[in-house]
């Protein structure tokens, strides 16, 4: 018996000029107790299919079946009301509430002035955490939290609510792989009580080790759908793509290493969740040293650190050098007027201004760059438009920015291509040092080619690369140093091919503190 | 230096000029913890207080005055509501535009009544209401409303709405529904807080009469880090704030007992106060998140 | 389409404000006739119109920029204020000060106090995270109180009745503009069109202007481009500050030659009005600056000329006004009802990946 059936689902967003098509004639088809992955690139459409499945969005056309029941739901309650539960990408969590009021937030079970039967709800929540064995504080604030545990607290939230069919978004993202271990053996043992799991993922290696059926999305239409023993790693890129791809990219030969184009030392910040504890480590001219770790375990401050050492905020004690200068006391006017490339971890708050035309985020960062602003005393910076639009449409040639209009805005481009123009921004500096922060989130599988091959040329040409990332697989593949952070502080250091993605786990979670 | 007599005069008028202040804080409080900044919270204040007048001068009822105004409010208030919800209005230029309009529409209809622009005749003394009755019920709504946001299912929604609201649409919740009521319920307060203004602290409504009362209640709930009870208590360092200016009219320069302290500086005191108190001595607070998104 | 939404939403703020006038009895049709011709019926009427369009376009400059900035300075009201008081005051303490460098001593003085009195609050807005609308609206009940004092205490002209400071000295007038020599209109109007063009120009063509603008769109990336968002901050309120000040030329150089309590009615809070009509752009509010003058100017005489509508019925309008324009969501309404069928997907194949469509 069919659990889930979605059938032949349409649904576009706008209109006109700016009509973009999310899901065309998507279907899917989920057995009563079984793991289904739906597996696609960025922008295949697959959120935009469970959002239609759990009533967040309302398709155009198509047909929603549970356990063969037609339903046309207009908002996520019903599709709760008929078992459907969502475990989002971006947890649905409020940071200063309790677990508790997390959970018992929709389904109070008393009218909405009356007061909360909490000790009630607190009994029930400790009862399916013991039977599950997922523990969790039910009086813990979620701010105060590991993301691990947090998304613990999202499972039982549907557990709560007893749902049957459990809607799982990009979920492995921010475990350790000891940690995608123990999940999926829950997984596993919520499908043989005859729960329906559907599983969201861009991570082929889990799908394979998971699910029973997969069915792959591309371009916003269904390629198809095949038992997962019959599937392989290589046929799946395949439909993904809709040719065949290199999953990853050689990196050839590290070139001889040049000058310390980076050196932080003893780096420390102690101000709530915000830790460092004496981080020292250096980047060499013609190397790319990732930084490995589950995220909020330090590299967000590292990144801070390295951007405005001199806010005491950022940092309290320690010294940053980039290009042989002490930085620390330096502002981040200064330090962006080097030539240091930065690519943000977060393409929308810190790299673009989504609302901004294409023309004025490629200047963000370059407006005291002498190529594009003229000095002039007393009055400050006159901006040269010439030398701006000749850069973008060096940026539209060289780095296939598209589409190829100066005046379009930010929001306007995929997330390959936000990236695209981030990059050629950073590369104007000509950058001997370049830090680089998930810079393949967000982006398609041809674009992450293109991105990687990006930062090796740039290696090759002797610029010293930080790397980090919650891609394992990226930091395996790109990095010639792994470091490993772990709360705040570096816990591991290995070569190229000198661990594995096993070891690299361990040191991850804490488990393993090797420095070889 | 004040005797216990004095002592008890500045601490009687501090709740009573703290009042209004309260109402208007509580109001502040339901809006902005459902994500909807209140800068109308003035205008809500001007409509309050005028309709209060209004209708006690007709009927001579001041807890009838009081529901007209909250009524008034809610009203006003749906306009308010309508800009930032679903026309997604920037909040701080759609409650500019509030204030305006409150400035304009008050002094528009006394003129219609009155023959007068902005102020009402007096009200009777028989009609005002008892300082005593608007301290108590502000008491009794700031613990209600602090027990509500604890531990109601509204309480949680209002929450939610305003730190986290995707997780309360997917727990299938409206929240647009949630921050309508709460910003026509923050209306309706502010408003009774006005009401209180015309007929306990006053005995007329009289143009402009507000004082910027409702943004040195939005600074009181910010200085109180959007909760009930801290709210309340820099609700009550304002109202000591104008206690102290109404107590320092008349007093001898302290380097020259010929003259008395300046009027015009001795009107800034409110407003200083609460400049300093907005500079935060005790750190920055933490909003709600989703505040101000639409 | 975005640029007739202004225009647009002047319409139906107006309309909704006749209609309110309705209200009161009065044929909208009949106010409507009222408001152009008390704006410009006349030579007189025009030169009146023109008059208190000075002072609304510097405060609606004021207000444009720190809105490029993403802040909200409610306070031009306070500010020009103290930049008049400070005009007022050279002119008073230094007399004899000849023509032109008299002109200078008064601007500076004035754009001193003006842009001090607004970087208090950009100071506190920076440094102490003090929200500028709640601090800019104490400032401008402080600044009346201390131009109510100095007024009456230290510069009050004994001979008058009204409450006014002494005159300033005579080298400080500034010439009228030849034709409109019988209304107040002076000068100073074409040095706040000279200001806003200028204004124009450097938003839209320098690093500051840039930085303004992307300082207002999004703090974080501001502060990763390497722009001190604190810094910009204070300097867009001096700025606006200053701008704000530049309604003592026309009013007290100008027209009045004396500080007198309660000259500016609210000119301030009109900026506001004035500023998000022209949606932050210099050059635009001149337009929308003559706009709401003309509607000042107007409403003045409904006093007169209707029964039981006064001049409040301005700010009803500009309330609506600022509303109307606000209501983004109600425009998107209007201009782009959803359209469904017509599918054209957004796909470039070439690339191997989807550009343009909804994240998945």
């Amino acid at each position: 018996m069919n659990a889930i059936e979605l059938l032949r689902i349409s649904k576009s967003f706008g209109s006109g000029d700016s009509q973009v098509i999310a899901n065309a004639d998507v279907s899917i088809v989920a057995r009563v107790g079984s793991i289904h992955a739906i597996v696609g690139e960025n922008g295949a459409g697959k959120s935009t299919a469970m959002k239609v499945l759990f009533g967040m969005q309302t398709p155009d056309a198509g047909e929603i079946r549970v356990r063969g029941k037609v339903h046309t739901w207009r908002n996520p309650t019903e599709a709760m009301g008929a078992g459907i539960g969502m475990v989002h990408q971006h947890f649905m969590l409020s940071g200063p509430d309790t677990v508790l009021e997390n959970v018992v937030l929709g389904c109070e079970g008393v009218r909405s002035w009356k007061p909360i039967d909490f000790a009630r709800a607190r009994e029930k929540l400790l009862d399916l955490a013991a039977r599950y064995s997922m523990p969790v504080d039910p009086d813990a604030r979620i701010e105060d939290l590991p993301v691990g545990i947090q998304q613990r607290v999202e499972i039982l939230k549907l557990l709560y609510r007893d749902a049957r069919v459990l809607i799982l978004d990009e979920p492995t993202a921010v475990l350790t792989p000891q940690e995608i271990e123990s999940f999926f053996a829950n997984l596993r043992r919520l499908r043989d009580e005859g729960r329906t799991i559907l599983i969201i993922t861009h991570k082929l290696k889990e799908v394979l080790a998971l699910s029973d059926e997969v069915t792959v999305l591309r371009q916003g239409r269904s390629v198809g759908t095949i038992v997962t023993e019959k599937a392989s790693a290589e046929l799946l890129a395949e439909w993904m793509v809709g040719r065949k791809v290199v999953l990853e990219v050689e990196s050839g030969k590290a070139p001889t290493l040049g000058p310390v184009r980076f050196r932080a030392d003893r780096l420390r910040l102690d101000s709530g969740r915000s830790k460092l504890k004496d981080v020292s480590f250096q980047v060499r001219g013609g190397e790319i040293v990732g930084i490995a770790g589950v995220e909020g375990n330090g590299q967000s401050e590292i990144l801070r650190a390295i951007l405005s050492p001199s806010l005491p905020s950022v940092l309290e004690s320690g010294q940053v050098e980039i290009l042989g200068q002490d930085v620390t006391r330096w502002s981040s006017s200064r330090i962006r007027s080097m030539r240091v490339g930065i690519i943000p971890e977060d393409r929308h708050r810190d790299a673009m201004v989504l609302s901004e035309s294409v023309e004025s985020n490629l200047l963000l960062g370059l407006q005291r760059h002498p190529r594009f602003v003229r000095e002039i005393p007393f009055f400050g910076g006159w901006i040269r438009h010439r030398a701006l639009r000749s850069a973008l449409e060096r940026a539209w040639q060289e780095y296939d920015l598209r589409p190829r209009r100066a005046g379009i805005a930010g929001r306007g481009l995929s997330g390959g291509n936000q990236q695209k123009l981030v990059i050629a921004r950073e590369f104007e500096h000509d950058p001997e040092f370049l830090v680089a922060a998930h810079p393949t989130r967000g982006v398609d599988v041809g674009a992450i080619e293109w991105i990687h091959r990006k930062l090796l040329s740039a290696r090759d040409a002797g610029a010293g690369i930080l790397l980090v990332s919650s891609e394992l697989d990226e930091i395996l593949a790109l990095s010639d140093r792994i470091l490993v952070v772990f709360d705040g502080a570096v816990v591991g250091e290995y070569s190229r091919g000198g661990v594995t993605l096993q070891e690299l786990g361990l040191a991850m979670s804490g488990g393993g503190s090797l420095r070889a | 230096m004040w005797s216990l007599d004095e002592l008890s005069a500045i601490l009687a008028s501090t709740l009573r000029l703290s009042a209004p202040l309260v109402f208007a804080a509580m109001g502040g409080l339901l809006s902005e913890r459902s994500g909807v900044i209140h800068i109308a919270l003035e205008g809500m204040m001007m409509v309050g207080g005028f309709v209060a007048a209004v209708s006690t001068l007709a009927w001579h009822q001041p807890y009838g005055g009081v529901v007209a105004a909250m009524i008034a409010g809610a009203l006003f208030s749906l306009i308010y509501a309508a800009l930032v919800i679903p026309f997604r209005a920037n909040q701080i230029i759609a409650g500019t535009a509030m204030n305006f309009l409150a400035m304009g529409l008050v002094p528009f209809f006394s003129k219609i009544l009155y023959g007068n622009t902005g102020s009402t005749p007096s009200i009777d003394l028989v009609d005002r209401l008892h300082w005593g009755v608007p301290v108590i019920a502000g008491v009794a709504l700031v613990a209600l409303l602090s027990g509500m946001l604890a531990r109601t299912p509204l309480g949680l929604w209002i929450r939610f709405a305003g730190e986290h609201p995707e997780a309360l649409a997917s727990a299938g919740i409206s929240v647009k529904r949630v921050r309508f009521f709460s910003v026509l319920g923050a209306g309706a307060l502010a408003s009774a807080g006005g009401a209180v203004l015309a007929l306990s602290l006053a005995s007329a409504y009289t143009r402009n009469m507000t004082g910027a009362r409702g943004f040195m209640a939005l600074a009181a709930l910010i200085f109180g880090k959007w909760r009930a009870w801290p709210a309340f208590f820099a609700c009550l360092l304002f109202g000591f704030s104008e206690a102290l200016q109404n107590r320092l009219q008349g007093v001898a320069l302290p380097w020259n007992p010929e003259r008395t302290i300046p009027g015009q500086m001795i009107q800034m005191v409110p407003y200083l106060v609460t400049l300093v108190v907005l500079a935060g001595f005790i750190g920055r607070a933490r909003a709600p998140r989703a505040i101000g998104s639409s | 389409m975005k640029v007739f939404r202004p225009l647009l939403a002047l319409a139906l703020g107006l309309g909704l404000g006749l209609g309110v006038a309705a209200i009161a009895g009065e044929n909208p049709w009949h106010v409507f006739l009222v408001l152009v011709k008390g704006a410009f019926g006349s030579r007189y009427d025009l030169g009146m119109t023109l008059f208190y369009m000075t002072p609304l376009l510097f405060t609606g400059l004021s207000v444009a920029l720190t809105y490029r900035a993403g802040l909200f300075n409610i306070g031009s009201e306070g500010q020009l204020t103290m930049g008049a008081l400070a005009a007022a005051a050279v002119g008073i303490a230094f007399p004899n000060v000849p023509v032109g460098w008299s002109w200078l001593l008064a601007v500076v003085a004035s754009a001193a106090a003006g842009g001090g009195w607004a970087g208090i609050a950009g100071w506190l807005k920076a440094k102490r995270g003090s929200h500028e609308v709640i601090s800019t609206i104490m400032l401008n009940f402080i600044a009346a109180s201390l131009a109510s004092y100095v007024t009456l205490e230290v510069l009050k002209n004994p001979e008058s009745q009204s409450p006014e400071s002494l005159p300033i000295g005579t080298s400080y007038l500034l010439p009228k503009i030849p034709g409109l020599e019988e209304s107040p209109v002076s000068l100073a109007l074409v040095v706040a069109v000279a200001v806003a063009l200028l204004l124009g120009w450097i938003l839209a063509r320098t690093r500051f202007g840039f930085e303004l603008k992307i300082v207002g769109q999004s703090e974080s990336a501001a502060r990763v481009a390497g722009i001190d968002v604190g810094r910009m901050q204070i300097l867009a309120m001096i700025l606006s500050g200053m701008l704000a000040s530049g309604v003592s030329l026309g009013e007290i150089l100008g027209s009045a030659h004396r500080f007198k309590l309660g000259f500016s009615p609210e000119y301030g809070f009109m900026g506001i009005a004035v500023a998000l009509l022209a949606r932050g752009n210099p050059i635009a509010t001149i337009g929308s600056a003559f706009l709401f003058a003309a509607l000042h100017k107007g409403t003045a005489d409904l006093d007169i000329e209707t029964e039981n509508v006064t001049r409040d019925l301005a700010l009803v309008i500009q309330a609506l006004v600022i509303a109307a324009v606000s209501a983004e969501g109600l425009w998107d309404r209007i201009f782009s009802p959803r359209r469904k069928g017509q599918a054209q997907t957004v796909v470039d194949t070439k690339q191997g990946g989807a550009t343009g469509v909804v994240s998945g």
